[in-house]
């Protein structure tokens, strides 16, 4: 996995029946934590889509596949965009909704 | 089914079998389509413009479910529907918005299906919330209760509902269409911005009628409604919209999504040319089968028949006692009582704004509590206003220190409409997949600071409207101090305009300046109110006219002349 901040993607998606935010994890399945999520170098992140994408769709379980730049914040992983901190936790204005409310 | 019972409420509209019927079949067929959906008989591609037609959105965490509320008038029944909603499926709380309804934020396609059938029990629905149709039609929020009004826009908002609803010619539009009413001196339904905005009015002989407003709305490129026809008579009414719906269905673009509204056609034709063509329609229309006769729209009023109101003095003791002995109450009085047309009632707005709260929130308790209060104190029914707040539009005087109290027990008692504290603030980008910027911490902060009532009256009327991106979901182009949110490079940033105005002398704000961080635009907000209090003439020239009077210079010089 390379370690140069910045050049880390993640995949991300809805789930289609409840429209929880979920994440491309380890071996291809999905999972709710980002802290689960697969990373990608850039260049890999492309195939990876495109794979995950087939299978979210194929499979009815994802939909707004996409992927997003992930840099690393004192040694741990964290969204590099706003939108997909605000993803990964909840809204920053209901610190008791969202993902950031289960942990 | 438990179906609201006609009775003795004020001006709720109760459907009948046809529109019952209508929408329990949507319920099923939208029931099939998400099973095909989740089995795979239908794609996101296919499926998408389904779930929109029944106001089914995804957002950032989840689905969004928005609810019609027709012109912004429910019953307490009603009201209490959504609250148990938004216990069983939401989180315990929705958001009234802009547009005059209301969204659930965290709702599951799998039970969409049983909280439309559970709306259904109530009369509503989630239809013409979305999608390129036209939308549900929104008014003043004190219709049928303000002393100023001239003629009730609910019954003419209705016909436009029933008229609407099935309309084939209508479903796919090249964009969505709005229209707005207003039937009283003041626009308190900002109609120079939506798609068609209609002024009822009156002849001299007293005979209804409207001027039409074509090609307002605000977005990407902001427009103001073009004055189209002065007088169209109540019984050309649907002739004439039907006119204007047509020429927009022929001529509006369809190949290009920024160009597409009816702004943009009446811009590129020209006003002269779009009102011939409109008008040529008309003349072709014209007939018994667009007649509006008298007689569908007397039936319709009497479902708007006024509530059985007390005869009362013009002024009660029992205020004036309450407002003598408590300050906090008198001021609440002063800013967010209205004056009623009935001897003795007032109409109340409830601020769903206390300082540092989220614009338009209000938790499944609160509704509750309103539901309860409505029943109580205003014959069942109540409003949501455009700018996100609710409205008792019949409350007696003598009852209001009461229902204050009750509310500002469930922090739902702040004194602020029209005030600075009074913020419109769109989800933004703590639950909008289009935002660019957040819009409620803003909000949240902005009112935080200026929290204090008294100040809040000095500075007086003073509107702040805060959208996320420049869909202008938060109205910002026709706010006193406008804020859009941009993201720069990943970073949000705000952008403040200033000298718009919502109501019938509508104008588009100006940019003062460069964007600012969220830290600096709270301080900018703080600095543009020192200066116009520091050139008021006196505290009876609003914000809007200090600026015109001085201009943007000495706003620009306090805010940038730091860097
Ligand atoms: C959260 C999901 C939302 C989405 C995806 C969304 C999407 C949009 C889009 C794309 C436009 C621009 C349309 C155009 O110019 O053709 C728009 C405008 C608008 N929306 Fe929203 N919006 C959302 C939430 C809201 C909310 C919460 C409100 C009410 C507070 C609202 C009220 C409006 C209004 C008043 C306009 C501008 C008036 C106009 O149509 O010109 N929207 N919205
Ligand atoms: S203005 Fe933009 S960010 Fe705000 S709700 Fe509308 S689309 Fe979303």
């Amino acid at each position: 996995m390379p370690s140069q901040d910045g050049s880390l993607k993640a995949i991300t998606a809805n789930r289609l029946r409840d429209g929880v935010v979920v994440f491309l994890g380890a071996d291809a399945a999905w999972v709710e934590a980002f802290a689960d999520a697969a990373l990608f170098a850039a260049a890999d992140a492309d195939a990876a889509l495109a794979a995950a994408k087939a299978q979210a769709e194929g499979e009815q379980f994802g939909v707004d596949v996409y992927a997003f730049d992930v840099e690393t914040e004192n040694g741990v992983p964290v969204p590099v965009k706003m939108r997909e901190r605000i993803r990964a936790l909840g809204p920053s204005v209901r610190l008791d909704l969202g993902k950031q409310a289960a942990a | 089914m438990n179906h609201i019972a006609p009775g003795a409420r004020a001006g709720i509209y109760h459907y009948d079998e046809i529109d019952r019927r209508f929408v329990g079949e949507r319920v099923e067929q939208f029931r099939k389509q998400v099973e095909r959906r989740l089995a795979g008989e239908l794609t996101e591609e296919e499926f998408k413009p389904i779930r929109l037609m029944n106001g089914l959105y995804l957002q950032l965490h989840a689905y969004m479910l928005r609810i019609a509320v027709p012109y912004g008038v429910m019953s307490a029944v009603q009201l209490r529907k959504l609250s148990e909603i938004g216990r069983k499926y939401d989180r315990g709380y929705g958001h009234f918005t802009t547009r005059q309804n209301l969204q659930y934020n965290w709702i599951k396609l799998e039970d969409t299906p049983a909280i439309l059938n559970e709306l259904a029990d109530v009369d509503m629905h989630a239809l013409q919330t979305s999608g390129n149709c036209v939308r549900n039609v929104t008014t003043d929020q004190f219709v049928g209760a303000a002393a100023d009004e001239v003629v009730d826009g609910r019954v003419y908002a209705e016909i436009l509902r029933q008229w609407t609803t099935l309309h084939p010619e209508f479903t796919y539009l090249p964009r969505k269409f709005k229209i707005a009413i207003s039937g009283a001196s003041s626009d308190r339904a900002a109609v120079r911005v939506h798609d068609v905005g209609l002024l009822a009015r009156r002849n001299e002989a007293g005979e209804a009628g409207f001027t039409f407003y074509v090609g307002g709305g605000l977005g990407r490129s902001p427009f103001i409604g073009k004055l189209v026809r002065e007088w169209v008579a109540e019984e050309d009414f649907v002739a004439y919209l039907e006119a204007i719906l047509r020429v927009y269905n022929q001529y509006g673009r369809r190949d290009n999504i920024y160009k597409a509204r009816i702004k943009i056609l009446v811009h590129e034709l020209g006003l002269d040319t779009f009102r011939q063509e409109v008008e040529e329609e008309f003349e072709r229309l014209r007939g018994p089968k667009y007649r509006m006769a008298p007689e569908i729209v007397a039936e319709i009023r009497k479902h708007f028949a006024p509530p059985p109101f007390e005869e009362l003095a013009e002024r009660s003791d029992i205020l004036e006692r309450a407002k003598a002995t408590d300050p906090a109450f008198a001021n609440w009085v002063a800013v967010n009582v209205a004056e009623h047309r009935a001897p003795g009632y007032a109409i109340a707005t409830i601020s769903l704004k206390p300082p540092g709260g989220i614009p338009g929130d209000a938790t499944c308790d609160q509704m509750d509590l309103i539901a309860d209060l409505a029943e109580r104190h205003s014959f069942g029914e109540l409003r949501v206003s455009h700018v996100q707040n609710i409205v008792l539009a019949h409350v007696k005087q003598d009852e209001l220190y009461d229902l204050w109290q009750q509310l500002d027990a469930a922090g739902l008692g702040t004194a602020n409409a029209g005030l600075i504290g009074d913020i419109i603030a769109c989800p933004g980008l703590d639950y909008c997949a289009l935002a660019n910027a957040r819009s409620i911490p803003l909000a949240q902060a902005i009112s935080a600071r200026f929290a204090d009532p008294i100040r809040q009256r000095t500075i007086g009327e003073l509107g702040i409207k805060i959208s996320g991106c420049i869909n202008a979901c938060g109205h910002h182009h026709i706010a006193a101090i406008g804020i859009l949110g941009v993201d720069k490079k990943g970073t949000e940033f705000y952008q403040i305009t200033v000298g718009g105005d919502p109501t019938l002398t509508t104008a588009i704000g100006d940019i003062l300046g460069p964007a600012v961080t969220e830290t600096e635009a709270v301080d900018a907000i703080e600095a543009i109110v020192e200066v116009y209090l520091a050139n008021r003439t006196g505290e009876d020239e609003r914000f809007v006219d200090t600026l015109k009077r001085v201009g943007h210079a000495p706003f620009k010089e306090r805010i940038y002349a730091a860097d």
